[in-house]
């Protein structure tokens, strides 16, 4: 299992178009990938549910991996996290 | 004629004929089917066909409108591949229930958990998920796309608009918005404040037919929308919005026109904002940069102090909006007379003589440091200027000097990216611009509190109404200060700018000019009017 905590930088938080993204970026991977913000959590495969952690501006979010591919899922999405949120 | 009250969210007034717009009622039955299989396949059928309009949409709108409103249509496409929705839909179906049964029941089940949310913008996407339920809707009953279609300009009144629907709308057909449901953040909004026409959100209206071709005042400065007004109250609406068409065209030919009087002398007109949407309205408003960012936004309306990371990213959103513009950030502003409880200031009997801005800043350190590592850090996003208010001696500079290169030095070590950034500091105490001399070699560049700097010369507290008629904003006393601050600051060779209400006054935009001040900063919505000062002078 990886993981790696972020601080969202985006004024509108993780909005419609980044979560959009964001899943797209996870579902290149194999592993089950879970994003947790505020005492919530959500599968960063699903759109909406992603979207309904209402996630905002200077949030800490904990993003957790864990499969075969973890390693380089790791690496991706904490660089998308940095360039996009 | 009736009236009714909206909230307004975008100003303006339009007059025209009303075009109602109500989408074809679709009948939906809990009505099971027999071949559960053949329902299922005809269900994501035309979630395909969906998502194929939906490219389509995209690629037109980026063609029309610009990326920026385009997106919508692919966040719809991505929200159509949500696996919960497709299963909660396709759930419906297995329990035997007709796809568009079913797809209704997934899109309320989802825009319902949007609309329950806290916050604003995902409170609007509700209207999202509905819209993409009534696009797989349609396609399942074979009805064609929603279209608003009318041969003259007309004032467009709807329960809501889908940004599907406002997106395709023919611009040059449109005079206003009116909706009965939408907020400030809807697409509604949105689309009026870019095209710059009046709407009104959150009108209780009923939509009953005979509003259709009916004639109308959509008024988004009182908030009003007339309908069948009478003659007297319609001829003044007139007068009204004529006004107004002239003074906005009299201004947008401001826009990309430098600020230069007759004789070729230039002075530079920033805006001052409050938060970061600000700085939408100030690059709308053609602003040469930002002369006073107010950073108490971060602190107010919160139980804790704000990190070093929100403060960074909220910095560096208005660095980048800028690109490559001046933003002059003005450093914690606060005392007993704000409300932030956390601070845990003491009351005081004198609050704007207390313990406040650069006052508690130099005792209170770590908040100071704080709010300087987040500005240095965003000061590698764009070109930065600091300044740091109520200041009365040299010494309070060669202080902040000292944290200012111990946070850079810090940063550096831990390996940031840190910008380079201007220190100024605000003169707006009447000790400050006695001694602007001394203070000028301190510093590279000055900015005049005029609000402070007034109240402080003349002893008048600016929040007593009572005292309004001895509030002198052209008190000689002020002047011969301002005056005394700009030529010492040019004789030790740095830039000097106006910050306060009196940089927006016209009736001293050519005393400024005279006295050679560098830079007004005004609202973003005096930009233009100040522009057009300085260019009606010889």
């Amino acid at each position: 299992m990886r993981d790696f905590t972020y601080v969202i930088k985006d004024p509108v938080g993780l909005h419609a178009r980044p979560a959009g993204l964001l899943v797209k970026k996870a579902g290149e991977f194999t592993s089950r990938i879970t994003i947790e913000s505020g005492g919530k959590s959500a599968e960063a495969k699903k759109l909406i549910m992603l979207m309904g952690l209402g996630i905002k501006q200077g949030a800490e979010v904990v993003c957790r991996i864990e499969g075969e591919d973890e390693d380089a899922a790791h690496e991706a999405l904490a660089k998308f996290f940095e360039e996009n949120l | 004629m009736e009236r009714y009250i909206g909230k307004s969210v975008m100003r303006g007034i339009a007059i025209g004929r009303i075009y109602l717009y109500k989408k074809v009622d679709v009948q939906v039955t809990d009505q099971k089917v027999p071949d559960v299989e053949a329902e299922r396949e005809r269900f994501f059928a035309a979630v395909e066909q969906a998502k194929a309009q939906l490219t389509r949409l995209y690629d037109e709108a980026l063609q029309n409108v610009g990326e920026e409103h385009a997106a919508i249509f692919d966040v719809h496409k991505m929200l159509l591949e949500d696996e919960d929705y497709l299963e909660t839909a396709a759930g419906e179906i297995e329990n035997g229930y007709n796809a568009v049964y079913a797809v209704d029941q997934a899109g309320t089940q989802f825009a319902e958990l949007f609309a329950a949310m806290d916050d604003e913008y995902m409170r609007g996407r509700a209207a999202d998920i509905r819209d993409i339920s009534r696009r797989v809707i349609r396609i399942l009953l074979d009805l064609p796309d929603e279209e608003i279609s009318s041969d003259e300009p007309v004032v467009l009144v709807a329960e809501d608009l889908t940004p599907s629907e406002t997106v395709k709308l023919d611009k040059k057909k449109i005079l206003g918005f009116v909706t009965v449901k939408g907020s400030a953040n809807s697409h509604t909004a949105i689309l009026a404040r870019s095209m710059n026409l009046p709407a009104l959100v959150n009108v209780d209206i009923s939509l009953s037919d005979a509003l259709h071709g009916q004639t109308c005042v959509v008024d988004g400065f009182e908030g009003e929308f007339l309908v069948e007004p009478e003659e007297e109250i319609l001829s003044e609406k007139v007068v009204r919005k004529n006004q107004w068409v002239a003074d906005l065209e009299a201004l947008e030919k401001l826009k990309g026109q430098d600020n230069i009087t007759k004789s070729g002398k230039r002075i530079d007109i920033f805006a001052n904002i409050g938060n970061v949407e600000d700085a939408e309205a100030a690059c709308a408003a053609d602003a040469g940069g930002i002369g006073l960012f107010r950073s108490e936004f971060l602190y107010l309306g919160r139980e804790t102090f704000p990190s070093e990371e929100e403060q960074y990213a909220a910095y560096r959103a208005v660095l980048e909006k800028m690109e490559g513009k001046k933003v002059v950030i003005r450093t914690l502003d606060i005392g007993a007379d704000k409300k932030v409880d956390y601070f845990g200031l003491e009351p005081e009997e004198n609050p704007a003589l207390g313990y406040r801005a650069i006052r508690i800043c130099l005792d209170r350190e770590e908040i100071f440091i704080t709010q300087l590592r987040a500005l240095y850090r965003a000061a590698a996003h764009g070109k930065l200027a600091i300044m740091f208010p109520m200041i009365i001696s040299a010494d309070e500079i060669k202080r902040i000097k000292q944290i200012v290169e111990m946070v850079r030095e810090e940063l550096v070590k831990e390996g940031k990216s840190v910008g380079e950034a201007e220190l100024g500091i605000m003169i707006e105490t009447p000790a400050a611009a006695v001694i602007s001399d001394k203070l000028a070699e301190e510093v590279d560049f000055f900015s005049i509190g005029t609000n402070d700097l007034t109240q402080y010369t003349l002893a008048v507290d600016r929040q007593n109404q009572k005292l309004d008629g001895i509030c002198d904003t052209h008190h000689e006393a002020l002047l011969r200060l301002i005056e005394m601050t700009v030529k010492n600051a040019h004789e030790a060779g740095i830039w000097v700018g106006i910050c306060g209400e009196l940089g927006a006054d016209t009736e001293l935009t050519e005393w400024f000019l005279k006295i050679g001040v560098d830079e007004l900063s005004v609202a973003a919505s005096a930009v233009l009017k100040v522009r057009g000062a300085v260019r009606a002078l010889p």
